[in-house]
């Protein structure tokens, strides 16, 4: 593998994120995926990195799930798209910054979209007009969360804690990025290092100290696909898509796994466990799992945070074997107590994997 | 018979062959390369489909048949054309210009870069190499991986470049599909116990020969062809390439690991000749090939008075063809200037 | 597994890594002329089987060059040895021999296994 060529490629795959005032617009299901995380991005930029950061409570769903399942129409969701655009404008504020993935695909697809066929701007403006009298402009940089923290990876690195480095071999820690296909793959220009080698989360991987391994089905999709989890019957078709990546990646023996959607880690972090009990198999070493992280989680890690405050403990594969490469202090004690110091309840114990 | 000057705009074999044939019937000619060696890609090549001959055969004769008469600028880049008085005037990097009476473009093609096709991982990934290289590799006998060892198993890759809106090359480069059955031979003479598979999605065998070099490669030598087109290449930790395509005819999802991938890589036009055409501007095609006047009954003129195309510039031939179409355009060469003379 | 509500789905992709090499061998030596084939399926588009059944010679051809053998056993079954396909064959296959060789090893392995 020659790593200058895909440095070549990664040239002509640059991105303007912007410096500074951003527009933060959450996730519907990352909030309950992986708690911590949006609160880690805010802390990040604005208190550690001393960025303007603006959220609106009035903010919703973009409607992606529901496009994406075919129940919303997309004239329905470039309108509702268009109020949060309308929200931003509102700020006084034009950069416009998603925490998911599909939700930034979806606003590209309509920006483009727009820009394409401006007699559709229009009628959604007026739609837009119509049933809430909002006006709005359009983002003048949209760029995911992902991108902002890979804006910022060498400051995060300057402020390390730790680093991604066995601090009881110096070995740089194995690790698996994970992209969202709607990063990248509908519109290659849009991404960081583009859909084919993406760079936005290997560069924070390189820059904190890790190794990225580049395993054959890197490119394979983790199977969320929305209406394939979302009747039961179906998860069958959905797994099968991790267990692919699983099995390509294990011969690499990955310390970890970083992802940048909010499907992906959901998926690759519960469906080892289902795999495991399913088939007996388990794609860490001893029959451990692959910890699976989302890009915030490792920075906030890296930035010295507290792995409790972080949401790592709302993992269905247990995190602690990476924290304790890193050698990040943490009280077993307060894993499953909440902020107020309350039980929130342990998880039962696995057939076959072993997690602790 | 007045005595005219043909500046020759390239090197390569189209371009040989139309001087000999213009000076043959006295005319002067001015033979302008960017290379050091006269040649072009044929001097590149080491074995010619379909019957195996050594391409320096070829070179070798057209060379010999060109009288000392001809002036040979090589390595020297030409930056403008201008229309004066009737003549045009070659300026280039050397400090005399040249005065022609017309211009004949034989400014040939390059192969296309595969690195634009991102997925299947040239210039990344050590085992996976284009046509140009297996040529070379098989002609110094260093058929080996890029770890030293004999490939086991090779995937030769049809189409790379060529039929692909993706890399704005909707177009046929026609030449790839027969290269392809016989580099796939080749491999096997040099080592017969190497698998063979060629991924393709139609073989266009259109030349005399070509078909029946397909079926020798099918029954004597046991090359196997798989209908599908590759969708992405990946590294396997032990530097192997797994070739992911659909095999078409079964309808079914296809991975295999190989030793060695070979991108059979098409023809797009020259692009030291870009700026030229653009300057003179000179008609391309949707294939950004330069248009002839008319594609059936004047494929050398174009649309410029005095401006004749030959060769690979107008589109993807193979070596007879682009012979042929240098002697053809130097026959329009010649009736131009008869016209001319008739003129005055 | 009845605890999650579905099962993990199996994989359709032929991975040729994984395929035995020996019946493509076998018949080769045979028959060699099974090299010959180009995939045109004029033999399948005569054939008497081939109106009825998923039965295609074409294909059965492409299952024994890829060893993809779990197809094959099934199929040479419902190959009625007519010939009419010999006839077609542009590049002058010996599919009836093909058939019969199939068969002919075919069944002594499954004999062999009894």
């Amino acid at each position: 593998m020659k790593v200058e060529g895909k440095r070549r490629l990664w040239q002509d795959y640059q991105k303007e994120v912007a410096e500074d005032k951003f527009f933060y617009v959450r996730s519907c299901i990352r909030q309950t995926f992986f708690p911590g995380s949006e609160r880690a991005f805010i802390k990040i930029i604005g208190t550690e990195l001393g960025k303007e950061i603006n959220e609106d409570p009035a903010h919703t769903s973009c409607t992606g799930i529901g496009y994406h399942t075919d129940i919303v129409p997309f004239e329905t969701t470039q309108t509702v798209v268009a109020r949060q655009f309308s929200l931003m404008t509102e700020a006084g504020l034009e950069n416009y910054v998603p925490s998911c993935i599909t939700s930034f695909g979806l606003y590209t697809e309509i920006l483009e979209t727009w820009e394409h066929f401006p007699l559709i701007e229009e009628q959604i403006r007026e739609n837009l007009y119509k049933a809430t009298q909002r006006t709005f402009n359009k983002p003048k940089n949209l760029a995911h969360a992902s991108d902002v923290i890979f804006k910022f990876r060498h400051e995060i690195a300057a402020k390390a804690k730790h680093k991604l480095i066995d601090v009881h071999t110096g070995r740089p820690l194995r690790v698996v990025e994970h992209i969202g296909c709607h990063y990248s793959k509908m519109f290659p220009h849009k991404g960081i290092g583009g859909a084919e080698y993406p760079y936005v989360l290997a560069g924070m991987v390189e820059a904190w100290g890790g190794e990225v391994i580049d395993y054959p089905e890197r490119r394979h999709c983790c199977g969320f696909g929305f209406r394939q989890y979302l009747v039961q019957a179906n998860r069958g078709y959905s797994i099968a898509c991790s267990q692919k990546k699983f099995e390509s990646m294990q011969p690499y023996e990955p310390d970890m796994i970083i992802t940048n959607c909010p499907g992906c880690p959901m998926f690759l972090d519960r469906w080892q466990y289902v795999i495991g009990e399913m088939e007996k198999v388990a794609y860490g070493p001893n029959g451990q799992m692959i910890p699976v992280f989302t890009y915030e989680e490792v920075a906030g890690l890296v930035l010295g945070y507290d792995p409790w405050e972080l949401g790592l403990q709302m993992h269905q594969v247990n995190c602690e074997p990476v924290l304790d490469k890193m050698g990040v202090q943490y009280d077993p004690e307060l894993k499953y107590k909440g902020s107020k110091g309350e039980f929130l309840g342990v998880p039962a114990i696995p057939e076959f994997l072993k997690c602790c | 018979m007045l005595k005219r000057h043909v500046a020759i705009i390239g090197g390569g074999i189209s371009g040989l062959e139309a001087a000999r044939v213009l000076s043959k019937s006295g005319h002067e000619i001015t033979i302008f390369d960017a290379g050091e060696k006269l040649g072009g890609h044929v001097a590149q090549w080491d074995l010619l489909f379909p019957n195996m001959r050594k391409s320096s055969e070829i070179l070798t004769a057209l060379l010999n048949q060109l009288p000392k008469s001809i002036h040979i600028l090589s390595k020297t880049t030409i930056k403008n054309i201008e229309r004066f008085n009737g003549y045009y005037v070659i300026h280039s990097d050397r400090v005399e210009n040249v005065l022609a009476d017309a211009v004949l473009f034989a400014g040939g093609f390059d192969t296309f870069d595969a690195q634009r096709k991102e997925e299947y991982g040239y210039g990344i990934y050590d085992n996976v190499i284009t046509s140009i290289e297996l040529e070379n590799k098989i002609k110094d006998h260093r058929f080996i991986t890029a770890q030293g060892t004999k490939p086991k198993r090779v995937a030769m890759i049809h189409c790379v470049g060529s039929r692909d809106e993706k890399v704005c090359n909707n177009y046929c480069s026609r030449v790839c599909c027969v290269t392809a059955v016989k580099q796939a031979i080749e491999i096997k003479k040099t080592s017969p116990e190497t698998e063979v598979f060629c991924f393709y999605m139609d073989l266009r065998m259109f030349g005399r020969h070509f078909e029946e070099l397909y079926r020798e490669a099918q029954e004597k030598y046991g090359i196997q062809f798989i209908r599908g087109r590759l969708s992405e290449a990946s590294e396997a930790q032990d530097k192997t390439i797994i070739v992911k395509a659909e095999d078409t005819l079964l309808g079914k999802p296809l991975k295999m690991n190989v030793d060695l991938m070979v991108l059979m890589v098409g023809m797009e036009l020259s692009k030291a000749l870009v700026p030229l055409v653009e300057k003179m501007q000179l008609e391309v095609g949707d294939d950004r090939f330069i248009m002839p006047l008319d594609e059936q009954l004047y494929p050398n003129q174009t649309k410029k008075e005095g401006v004749f195309v030959a060769g690979t510039c107008t589109g993807p031939k193979n070596i007879p063809e682009t012979l042929n179409d240098a002697r053809s355009a130097a026959v329009s060469i010649m009736s131009y200037f008869d016209q001319l003379s008739n003129k005055n | 597994m009845s605890k999650f509500g579905f099962t993990i789905l199996k994989d359709q992709q032929l991975d040729y890594d994984n395929l035995s090499r020996d019946l493509a061998l076998h018949i080769q030596k045979t028959e060699p002329s099974i090299s010959s084939c180009m995939s045109c399926g004029s033999c399948a588009g005569s054939c008497s089987a081939s109106r009825f059944t998923q039965f295609s010679f074409r294909k059965l051809v492409i299952n024994i060059q890829r060893g993809n053998d779990k197809q094959i056993v099934n199929e040479i079954q419902k190959c009625m040895l007519c010939g009419k396909c010999m006839l077609v064959c542009p590049r002058g296959v010996n599919t009836r021999n093909v058939i019969y060789q199939l068969r002919k090893v075919l069944n002594e392995k499954k004999h062999h296994e009894v």
